[in-house]
């Protein structure tokens, strides 16, 4: 936590940042919110523990939090890989934004360029936690008419809020899908075809850039296993192509390369 | 009691596809009459979102295709349509909607044989698989006043 | 006002009963993590052990989809069938005093320049009966408001937990005495004197001044550089507006082909970048300190001058479901001190 403060209080105070993206204290004991500290005095604000899991990349593509400048922003391992699949998106240009990546033992490492939040994040694991492959593996072993009921079900209290779209920060874009209206391609209303067609087409966006974060269904207010679908086809997509987002700060994406050799068995 | 006939939309390339089923007409090939083929330049144009506006619109099935990989008008078209049905398929499979339901092949301009079959075992296959209740009730549920919270 | 006891054990005959005479019950039950209002038959369907649900009870006199109309195409006519509404007379058990409250907040905007037949139609439709609350959280703050945990404004029938097994019941209106009457033998009279039920409500600190707020607004209205710092963390979604009982906007949408259509009404939020774009590509609320702006004054200071009351009843739920953790009754004290 000192290591932490210190090190926003140092950067703030010689200028080498104008915003340090952490967390502070939420609401009540047990939650964290994101704290955008201007000034080295307010750093007392900042902690970092196991209630910090708000993905806060989300805010480095937003133009109000842009416009305050240079930000050090606090590095968990979900949040680096953001930046980087950012990065190779190019929303991000190299050495604008300062990570500090944080371990378990309270050490905060300066990560001022794509390379070394490359380096950093090699040693960790990169696949999915085993709680998280139970998950998908419970699913994928129902029938069809099961997985079917399944997600009808899960997604029939599904508001259409966006609020799973307004916490990932791969959801960047101006004007979303589900915005065009000339022709309307997702429907607005949330009757249940509606639903299943929004989420299946942030599943699609998604594909090959989701950083299995999680904070799609942490966002939804109904707590709806959402993040499933983004992380099974993440899954899919490394496995099949072997790419996968938030490794590399230069990554290319699935469905804008190919292979002429692209395996498939399913096209006559 | 008349026999289910299966709805069946086509998205096919204009350059192959199109081309190889046009061979078949004037070839005066038979085949089922179920399908309705639209044209697009390319199925790299084929969104998935189509595939799925198809079925609200009450088909029980879906044919994709194109030319050949390799063969593809604008070069690399149907290279970037193979990673997208790749992808859209799992995900489909994954939700529970039935893959079973939506045909690929690459049919080129001058394989009009190969095209009446592939239509005609398509439409025996989704006439098996019966229409496509799960998606028609869902599209209908939508239609019906809502009485639930 | 009347007070009566009903037994907990008999809430279960008074569903029965009131089944029987056509009734639908709608209750909270658990959803996964959520607290949604569902129909129930049963008092055991319901869920136990919640401040507040995480779903308002909103949808069932306003639903997040509906039905407007029908159209066909025959010719160069247009042919609409407008949507039928055919409501079940329907009571809604359970919810807490805010959300009786917030139906007087939506009615007065589905009252107010034209009748909104979809929304009176099933209000007309619903008979409330009330739970007091006997716990809080920090997120409540139905006594900054106006309200209280043991408020019977909005309720038909006012229900108060005691003593685990027994319910105080007030009688507020006719039509909560319409209930008492499907089953008056469930429903034994308070013996001597009225029960005092302040000493089981929940203790809801006051966070803020009501007057200071709605005085305070206006003033800050322009400084761009507070409302934007407010909504710094503010991710731009419509949780808060969908799970609040009293936010009524709603889109209108048409989805059709060549033979024809339907006309949906359903949910929308100012949160959202897309409510105020133009057609002409213009936004006149371009940052989120802007539409953040705009959530609080519309709520606090312009449906009290236009329509004469507060569109909040303090619920918590906008801060609870909040994903970036905003807060509203944290926003409102730093903005009822803001000084002269």
């Amino acid at each position: 936590m000192d290591a932490l403060r210190n090190k926003a209080r140092d950067l703030l105070s010689d200028g080498s940042v104008q915003v340090v993206i952490g967390y502070g204290p939420g609401s009540v004991p047990d939650q964290a919110r994101a704290v955008f500290l201007r000034r080295p005095e307010q750093v007392g604000a900042l902690f970092f523990d196991d209630r910090c899991h708000q993905n806060l990349a989300v805010y480095l593509t937003k133009p109000e939090v842009k416009a305050l400048g240079k930000p050090a922003i606090v590095g968990t391992p979900a949040i680096l890989r953001s930046i980087l699949q950012l990065a190779a998106e190019n929303q991000i240009a190299d050495g604008q934004v300062l990570a500090l990546g944080v371990d378990g033992d309270g050490r905060v490492t300066e990560l001022p360029d794509f390379k070394s939040i490359e380096d950093f994040l090699a040693p960790l694991p990169a696949d999915l936690s085993p709680q998280e492959q139970e998950q998908l593996a419970r699913i994928e072993a129902m029938s069809r008419s099961e997985r079917w009921n399944y997600w009808i079900d899960q997604l029939s209290c599904c508001l259409r809020c966006y609020a799973c779209r307004a916490a990932c920060p791969l959801c960047y874009c101006g004007r979303c899908a589900v915005e065009a209206n000339q022709p309307q391609w997702i429907p607005v209303a949330p009757h249940p075809r509606g639903v299943l067609e929004w989420h299946l087409a942030r599943a699609m966006h998604l594909a090959g850039r989701c950083v299995n974060c999680g904070s799609c269904a942490k966002a939804c207010p109904l707590g709806i296993p959402i993040h499933l679908l983004t992380q099974m086809l993440s899954q899919e997509v490394a496995k099949r192509f072997g790419l996968q987002a938030g490794r590399s700060a230069k990554r290319e994406y699935v469905l804008g390369t190919f292979k002429p050799d692209d395996a498939e068995d399913f096209i006559r | 009691m008349t026999e289910f006939e299966p709805k069946i939309v086509a998205f096919v390339c204009n350059w192959c596809t199109y081309a190889g089923a046009d061979l078949t007409g004037t070839a005066r090939i038979k085949y089922a009459p179920n399908v309705r083929i639209i044209r697009l330049p390319c199925t790299g144009r084929i969104d998935f979102m189509l595939v799925l506006k198809a079925f609200a619109g009450g088909a029980d099935g879906v044919i994709v295709s194109g030319c050949h990989p390799g063969d593809c008008h604008y070069t690399a078209g149907n290279y970037h349509a193979r990673r997208r049905w790749i992808v859209f398929r799992k995900l489909l499979d994954f939700v529970g909607f039935d893959i079973d339901r939506i045909h690929f092949a690459w049919v080129s301009a001058a394989e009009g044989a190969k095209w009446a079959e592939f239509v005609n075992a398509v439409t025996e296959r989704i006439r098996q698989l019966g229409p496509f209740e799960d998606y028609h009730k869902l599209v209908a549920l939508g239609n019906e006043p809502i009485e639930v919270a | 006002m009347e007070q009566r006891l009903l037994k907990r054990e008999s809430v279960g005959q008074l569903f029965a009963k009131l089944a029987d005479a056509g009734w639908r019950i709608v209750g909270p039950c658990r959803s996964g993590e959520a607290v949604v209002f569902k129909d129930v038959h049963a008092p055991q369907e319901m869920a136990a052990d919640y401040v507040q649900t995480t779903l308002s009870p909103k949808s069932v006199v306003f639903p997040r989809y509906e039905l407007l109309l029908r159209y066909r195409f025959e010719g160069k006519d247009v042919k609409i069938d407008d949507e039928q509404i055919t409501v079940v007379p329907t009571v809604i058990f359970g919810l807490r005093p805010c959300d009786a409250r917030s139906l007087a907040v939506l009615n007065a905007v589905f009252s107010w320049d034209y009748q909104d037949v979809f929304f009176k139609t099933r209000l007309e439709n619903t008979t409330i009966i009330t739970v007091s609350c006997t716990t809080s959280d920090p997120y409540c703050f139905c006594t900054s408001v106006n309200g209280g945990p043991g408020d019977p404004q909005g309720s038909d029938l006012l229900l108060t937990p005691f003593d685990a097994d027994e319910y105080l019941v007030e009688i507020v209106t006719d039509r909560g005495r319409a209930i008492v009457d499907q089953a008056p033998e469930l429903f034994a009279p308070a013996a001597g004197g009225e029960v005092n039920k302040v000493r089981v409500l929940a203790d809801v600190p006051v966070r803020f001044e009501m007057s200071r707020l709605v005085e305070c607004l206006p003033r800050v209205f322009n400084d761009e550089a507070f409302w934007a710092e407010q909504a710094m963390r503010c991710l731009g979604c419509g949780a808060c507006a969908f799970l609040c009982p009293a936010c009524a906007c709603f889109d209108i949408q048409d989805e059709a082909d060549r033979q024809g259509g339907v006309r949906y009404r359903c949910w929308d939020s100012c949160g959202l970048s897309l409510f105020t774009l133009h057609t002409s590509g213009h936004n006149p609320r371009t940052t989120q300190g802007q539409r953040w702006r705009q959530r609080v004054m519309h709520k606090f200071s312009y449906f009290k001058d236009r329509l004469g009351t507060i569109a909040c009843v303090g619920c918590g739920r906008c801060s609870r479901s909040c994903p970036a953790d905003m807060n509203l009754a944290e926003h409102l004290q730093a903005l009822a001190e803001t000084s002269a």
